[in-house]
C-alpha cells in the first residue's frame, strides 16, 4: 500500500504540474459547458413569428399586441389559412407560428378557456423551446389580468404546443449529459491511455516492472487520479449546468453519480486496452479518438438525434458505449427516471465494462510479461 | 576464502518457441563484485537480465538472485534489486527530491527513512542546491548520475545497470565509474551491461555472450592473456562474433 501511495502520488504531481493536462481536465469542461450552454440559450430578441387569427375579436388582437410588445418577438406577417403554414416554415425566417382558435373571445367567455396552438420549428430545438415557453408564459401573463389576480388552477387560454419537423424536440437540454460523456471519455480514456503510453515511450515503465510494484498496482496507480478528477469534473459540469443555465437533475443524484462511475470504469479500461496496444502516444491519442471520442459526439445522440439516423447507424450505436451512457444520464437528469427505469442501460454498460477490463488486462499482462530481446 | 555467491546461475536455459535465447548459461555472481556483461546485439544478455530481475521466467535451470529462486518466487526478487536502464529512467516533471522520494516509496521505504537518506545523499554528490530543480533542468550527465544514485538509493544487494553510459561524455562516464566503484566497495554487487570495451576492463570479471551461450568468463586480465589479445576490444571482436552467421 505505501508503495502504492508513493506512485499515486507521482501522478497527481505529473498531473498538476503540467499546465496542458490541467487545462483538458479542468477548463475545456467549463469551456465547453458555456459554448454549448450559451449555443441553447442564444437569448430570444424579435425571433420571427407568424400569426394565424382565425379568431380576430379582442382576445387575439390584444395577445397579438402583447407579443408584437415584447422585446422577444416581432410579428413577421399575419397569415391568411392554415396552407401558408408549411411554406412559411420552409423560407426559415420564422420560428413560430401562433394559431388563434376561431371565436375565441366567446369562448373563452361561455366556458372559461380557450387553446392557443403554437406550432414552433422544431429543427432548431433549441430556439424552439425558448419560442413556445416565451410565448406561453405572455399567455398566462394575460390569462392572469383576465382573472383578475385569482389564482386559478386551469389557465384559461391554453397554449397548445406543437413541434415542426422535430415533434418530441429530443435534442432539447441534451447538452448537459452530451458534456459529461464527452468530458469523461476524454479524460478516463485518452488522458489515461497516453499517461500509460508515455511511461512506455520515455522507458520509465521499464524501471517501474523492475521494481517492486505488482503490474496491476502501476496500471490502477495510473488511472486512480484520473478516476478521481472525472467524478470532480462530474460534479463540476453539474454544478455549472445549474447554477449557470438552471439545469437541475430531475433524477437521483447519488445514482447519477453511480452512473458515471461506471462510465468512468469503462473509460479507463479502455484507456488501458489502447495503452497496451500503442507504443507510441499519437498512436493512443489517435485511437482514442476514433474509437471514443467521435463516435461519443457522433453517434450518441448528443449532437445529432438517433431517431433521425438511417437504420444502420442506429444499429451500429448499440454497441458504442456512449450511446448507452448518454440515454441513461438524460433519463434521470431530465426525466428524474429511477434506477428501475434505467437498470438495461446499466447492465449493458456494465457487461461492457467487464468485457473491456478482462480483455485489457489480459492483453497487459502480455505485453509486459514476457518480451524477447 | 569462499566468497558468499548473490548470483547463481546454472544451466540456465530460456527459448521464445523454437528460438533458443538462453543456450545453458551457467554463471556465478560473488557479494560485491562488479560483473561486467557483454555481447553483441541480439547474444541473449537483455533476455537474461531480465531473468535475474524477475521479469521473465527461465525455461529451464537454476536462477537464483539474492538466495531467490527467480522461477518461483520473481516478485521478491525484485525488492531486493535496484535497476537503471540505458533509457533516462526519472521522472523530468519531477524534481531531484520528488524522484527520490518516489522511489524510496515504491520500495517500501516510508518519508521517516526517506528525507535523511535523501538529503544525505544530496550533500555528498553536491546535489543540494538542485535539490527543488525539476530533472528536465538538470544537464544529462547530472541526471545520470543522479538515476543511478536512485537505483541504489534503498541498498539493494545488486543493482543492474543496462547500458548505463550510453550516451554520456566521457568525463561523466569517468565519474560514473567512480560511483560504482563507490557502491561495489560498499558490499553491492554491480551487475552492468555495456558496449563500450573499454568499461569492461573497469569491471572484476567479465562475461562474454554469443548466439545465446556464454563464450568467455573470467578476469578482464586473465581473458587477455588466455587470447593472447592487447584489449578488450580485440577479444570481443575475435570471440563475440557469431561463429556461425545465418545459416
Amino acid at each position: 500500500m505505501k508503495r502504492f501511495m508513493a506512485f499515486v502520488r507521482k501522478e497527481f504531481l505529473h498531473i498538476f504540474r503540467d499546465f496542458r493536462t490541467l487545462i483538458i481536465l479542468f477548463g475545456l469542461p467549463a469551456a465547453q459547458i458555456l459554448i454549448f450552454g450559451y449555443a441553447v440559450r442564444t437569448d430570444l430578441k424579435n425571433a420571427g413569428i407568424a400569426v394565424l387569427d382565425n379568431a380576430r375579436d379582442d382576445v387575439s388582437k390584444e395577445l397579438t399586441l402583447k407579443l408584437e410588445a415584447s422585446e422577444f418577438f416581432n410579428i413577421d406577417r399575419q397569415l391568411a389559412s392554415y396552407d401558408e403554414i408549411d411554406a412559411t416554415f420552409k423560407k426559415g425566417k420564422i420560428k413560430a407560428v401562433i394559431i388563434f382558435p376561431e371565436r375565441m373571445a366567446s369562448t373563452l367567455a361561455r366556458e372559461g378557456n380557450a387553446t392557443v396552438s403554437i406550432i414552433a420549428d422544431g429543427s432548431e430545438p433549441n430556439t424552439a423551446s425558448l419560442v413556445t415557453g416565451y410565448v406561453s408564459g405572455i399567455m398566462n401573463d394575460y390569462s392572469a389580468t383576465l382573472t383578475k389576480g385569482i389564482t386559478s388552477t386551469v389557465p384559461l387560454i391554453n397554449p397548445e404546443v406543437r413541434m415542426y419537423f422535430n415533434p418530441n424536440l429530443e435534442s432539447h437540454y441534451m447538452f448537459v449529459p452530451g458534456v459529461i460523456t464527452l468530458i469523461l471519455i476524454l479524460i478516463s480514456a485518452l488522458m489515461t491511455s497516453v499517461t500509460i503510453v508515455r511511461e512506455k515511450e520515455f522507458g520509465t515503465m521499464e524501471v517501474l516492472l523492475v521494481s517492486p510494484l505488482k503490474p496491476w498496482q502501476i496500471i490502477v496507480g495510473k488511472v486512480t487520479p484520473y478516476f478521481f478528477l472525472s467524478l470532480v469534473n462530474v460534479t463540476v459540469i453539474l454544478l455549472m449546468s445549474w447554477l449557470v443555465f438552471g439545469l437541475p437533475v430531475k433524477g437521483s443524484v447519488a445514482l447519477l453519480i453511480a452512473e458515471c462511475m461506471l462510465y468512468i470504469l469503462l473509460g479507463l479500461s479502455f484507456g488501458i486496452l489502447v495503452s497496451a496496444s500503442a507504443t507510441k502516444m499519437e498512436n493512443a491519442i489517435f485511437i482514442s479518438a476514433f474509437a471514443l471520442l467521435l463516435p461519443s459526439l457522433l453517434l450518441s445522440g448528443f449532437i445529432f438525434p438517433i431517431e433521425n439516423m438511417p437504420k444502420i447507424y442506429d444499429y451500429f450505436s448499440m454497441i458504442l458505449p456512449p450511446r448507452w451512457f448518454v440515454e441513461t444520464i438524460r433519463a434521470i437528469m431530465i426525466k428524474g427516471a429511477g434506477f428501475s427505469y434505467v437498470w438495461k442501460e446499466t447492465a449493458i454498460l456494465a457487461g461492457m465494462t467487464l468485457v473491456l477490463m478482462i480483455i485489457s488486462s489480459r492483453k497487459f499482462k502480455t505485453r509486459l510479461g514476457e518480451g524477447k530481446e | 576464502m569462499e566468497r558468499e555467491k548473490v548470483i547463481e546461475v546454472k544451466d540456465l536455459v530460456k527459448r521464445f518457441g523454437s528460438f533458443t535465447a538462453n543456450d545453458r548459461l551457467t554463471f556465478d555472481v560473488y557479494r560485491g563484485e562488479i560483473f561486467g556483461f557483454l555481447g553483441a546485439n541480439g547474444a541473449g544478455k537483455t533476455t537474461a537480465m531480465r531473468i535475474l530481475c524477475g521479469l521473465s521466467r527461465p525455461t529451464s535451470g537454476k536462477v537464483l538472485v539474492a538466495g531467490i529462486d527467480a522461477s518461483r518466487r520473481p516478485e521478491e526478487i525484485k525488492k531486493r534489486i535496484g535497476y537503471m536502464s540505458q533509457r533516462f529512467s526519472l521522472y523530468e516533471d519531477l524534481t531531484v527530491r520528488e524522484n527520490i522520494e518516489l522511489y524510496g516509496g515504491i520500495y517500501g521505504m516510508n518519508m521517516k527513512e526517506i528525507v535523511p537518506r535523501r538529503e544525505a545523499l544530496l550533500e555528498r554528490l553536491s546535489f543540494t542546491s538542485y535539490g527543488d530543480m525539476l530533472i528536465r533542468a538538470l544537464p544529462l550527465g547530472l541526471r545520470q548520475k543522479l538515476a543511478f544514485a536512485v537505483a541504489v538509493f534503498h541498498d539493494p544487494e545488486i543493482v543492474f545497470l543496462d547500458e548505463p553510459t550510453s550516451g554520456v561524455d566521457p568525463v561523466t562516464r569517468r565519474q560514473f565509474w567512480e560511483m560504482i566503484y563507490e557502491t561495489a566497495s560498499r558490499g553491492i554487487t554491480v551487475f552492468v551491461t555495456t558496449h563500450y570495451m573499454d568499461e569492461a576492463e573497469y569491471c572484476d570479471r567479465i562475461t562474454i555472450m554469443s548466439d545465446g551461450r556464454i563464450v568467455a568468463l573470467d578476469s578482464p586480465s586473465a581473458l587477455l592473456r588466455q587470447y593472447g589479445t592487447a584489449s578488450v576490444e580485440e577479444l570481443f571482436v575475435k570471440i563475440a562474433r557469431p561463429q556461425k552467421n545465418i545459416v
